[in-house]
């Protein structure tokens, strides 16, 4: 071995970051990176480099390391496996210690572990797959402001996925056209109604004139109906201050809900989320942006890893995938993406793209949305792929039904609730969901309807996200 | 109008063989049961009048049905829900919760705004049924009636 404190260029392993024998402590931190090293570099070097550009090291040899107890500040890289099936590429798993990282700072913790290393010339590419948060550092977040079961308390619904869509068109609307489908919709059946990812503030309707017609739609919706009602009012903005102030006006004018999209940052998230918390309002993150990181299966972030940090964040929705919708969502991922946020634990699960055990400490579950290109006629496989904790959003799927908003609206809540009742009764609803859904349309006009519009319309492509392991059948 | 509160709202009014049914759903998961009644049906009365307490060790489905009956004869002319808890670790709330009875006549909200500087709106909803006071807030029941909930 080098000498460790050589002037020069060494190789990170002989530096300390490849550590094959090291045992990760409960308390560490551990990644799992897909490492695609260029030609040359063997996989024990490129995910020691890994580790020492995600923690301590730089290019060359500082002798004011040897002022600090480095041993302890080092990542060490304590396991390198081929992946199945995909030349060239490697998962290597790197242990970090606790004290790397701030408490309660999802700014700090990525900083850390992707703020350099993904544009490191020695690695054709670079995913980070999966993340092992020891609860020790879960217990320094807050967490979702609400989460699952105060939610379904505060909104008193329970025992079915709760319904939404977003307000179509997505641009263009005046606040009072706008507030008309938020109305409809509402009127219909659904729980929801939601802003676009992309509806701010423009000039054919401003924040303020469109959170007064969706609060008017939204409780003669509630008079109506004699149930609770929501929607999602895009609080995304320029700055913070903006922000903060679009999220008092809704609070005031008594909208049990706001939204953000991922595109604000993850400190702007924390942000809203301590005000979400401090003001008895529930936090929706829609996911935009995401799928340019997290898409693409040699490089980027995996979808699962965000959606620790969102839960970490404190957010009490995400979109995470449909499934069977219109957008990117192989059905083990999504699994795995659920399994993220709502179990409190779990075992790694090679099956569904779970590297790692986690344990949540009780923090409270966030609710994912599947939301974009589903319909009625799918209910039971959502159903089946999704759960009953799970908000499905159908916005063509409502607001494109040949009766009206409100039958759109209408058909989608009888398909749920006549499959929730179909598998409380024991039957094989997967298997028989389309005669479960014609026999529940014979007192649903609406329902016949959406299934005779929709019935046949899938998107069947293949996967980009897929998961390397399949777990050998027993 | 007919409030949607509950699970099933959208669907025809539950048989007393499907109650039965989602009862046995609720207790082979090891869900205990309760009854609640209310002439209140505003969507934030949280806190419905207990039929007795929940049902904690009653794991005979045609038991609690009973109660359900008994309930319904007893308030014939009010919202009568089942609900079922799950008292797991990180759930500890309700897990499933319909209706299993609702008054002859429903008649609905009145949505009360105040208006305030500009634009604001305060927004109340007002059960047309609580201008009466407890206990005499739908009327008698038909003739007809049997205690079931309207078809």
């Amino acid at each position: 071995m080098a000498d460790r404190w050589s002037a020069g260029v060494i190789p990170y392993a002989e530096m300390g970051y490849w550590q094959p024998d090291y045992v990760p402590k409960d308390t560490d931190l551990l990644c799992a990176f897909r490492v695609t090293p260029q030609e040359g570099v063997p996989p024990e070097e490129a995910g020691a480099a890994v580790a020492g550009e995600s923690s301590t090291a730089t290019w060359t040899v500082v002798w004011t390391d040897r002022l600090t107890t480095h041993e302890h500040y080092q990542a060490k890289c304590y396991r390198v496996d081929a992946v199945p099936g995909a030349e060239g590429q490697w998962i290597a798993y790197i242990a970090y210690d606790l004290d790397l990282f701030e408490e309660g700072s999802i700014a700090n913790l990525t900083s850390s572990i992707i703020g350099n290393v993904f544009g490191f010339k020695p690695l054709k590419a670079l995913r980070l797959e999966d993340m092992r948060i020891p609860a020790h550092y879960v217990k320094t977040f807050p967490g979702p402001p609400h989460g699952i079961v105060t939610e379904r308390e505060y909104l008193n619904k329970f025992g079915r996925p709760l319904l939404g869509a977003t307000t179509k068109p997505k641009l263009g609307l005046s606040s009072r056209n706008y507030g008309r489908v938020v109305y409809e919709a509402l009127r219909g059946g659904l729980d929801f109604t939601k802003d676009d990812e992309n509806i701010n503030s423009q000039p054919f309707m401003r924040w303020r004139d469109r959170y007064l017609s969706c609060m008017e739609a939204v409780n003669k919706a509630q008079a109506e109906t004699g149930e609770v009602k929501g929607h999602y009012l895009n609080i995304t903005a320029a700055d913070m201050e903006d922000m903060y102030e679009r999220a008092e006006f809704a609070k005031d004018l008594g909208s049990v809900i706001v939204m953000l999209d991922l595109t604000v940052g993850y400190t702007a998230i924390q942000s809203m989320s301590k005000w979400a918390r401090r003001n008895g309002v529930i936090l929706h993150l829609h996911r935009a942006g995401h799928a340019t990181y997290t898409r693409q299966k040699t490089h980027g972030v995996s979808f699962r890893v965000i959606s620790k940090w969102m839960r970490l964040a404190g957010v009490d929705h995400i979109h995470a995938g449909t499934v069977v919708g219109k957008l990117e969502g192989d059905p083990a991922s999504v699994h795995g993406f659920y399994d993220v946020l709502r179990k409190n634990s779990y075992t790694a699960d090679p099956g569904k793209g779970l590297y790692f055990d986690q344990e949540w400490a009780s923090m409270p579950a966030t609710m994912p949305v599947a939301s974009g290109g589903i319909h009625a006629g799918q209910m039971h496989q959502l159903l089946h792929h999704l759960g009953e904790d799970t908000i499905l959003q159908f916005g063509g799927g409502t607001i494109g039904h040949p009766m009206g908003i409100a039958q759109g609206a209408e058909a989608n809540r009888v398909a749920v609730e006549a499959m929730i009742k179909a598998r409380n009764e024991g039957a094989d609803y997967l298997a028989q969901g389309p005669e479960i859904l014609r026999k529940a349309a014979r007192h649903s006009k609406p329902l016949e309807m959406a299934l005779s519009t929709w019935g046949d319309v899938t998107f069947d492509y293949a996967s980009t996200d897929t998961v390397d392991a399949v777990p050998t059948p027993a | 109008m007919r409030i949607t509160q509950g699970t099933f709202s959208f669907l025809p009014d539950l048989t007393d063989d499907e109650i039965r049914s989602q009862i046995s759903y609720a207790l082979e998961h090891g869900w205990p049961c309760s009854v609640e009644f209310t002439d209140d049906p505003h969507p934030r009365n949280t806190y419905w009048e207990m039929w007795g307490l929940p049902m904690f060790d009653l794991v005979d489905p045609a038991a609690v049905m009973d109660e359900v009956r008994a309930c319904r004869e007893e308030h014939p002319q009010h919202y009568v829900r089942v609900t079922a808890y799950d008292a797991s670790l990180g759930r500890q709330t309700v897990a499933l919760s319909f209706l299993v009875n609702r008054p002859d006549v429903e008649p609905g909200f009145r949505l009360d705004r105040a208006e305030g500087a500009d634009r604001r709106i305060g927004y109340t909803v007002h059960p047309y049924a609580t201008e009466a006071p407890a206990g005499s807030r739908y009327p008698a029941p038909d003739p007809r009636g049997n205690g079931h909930a309207r078809r």
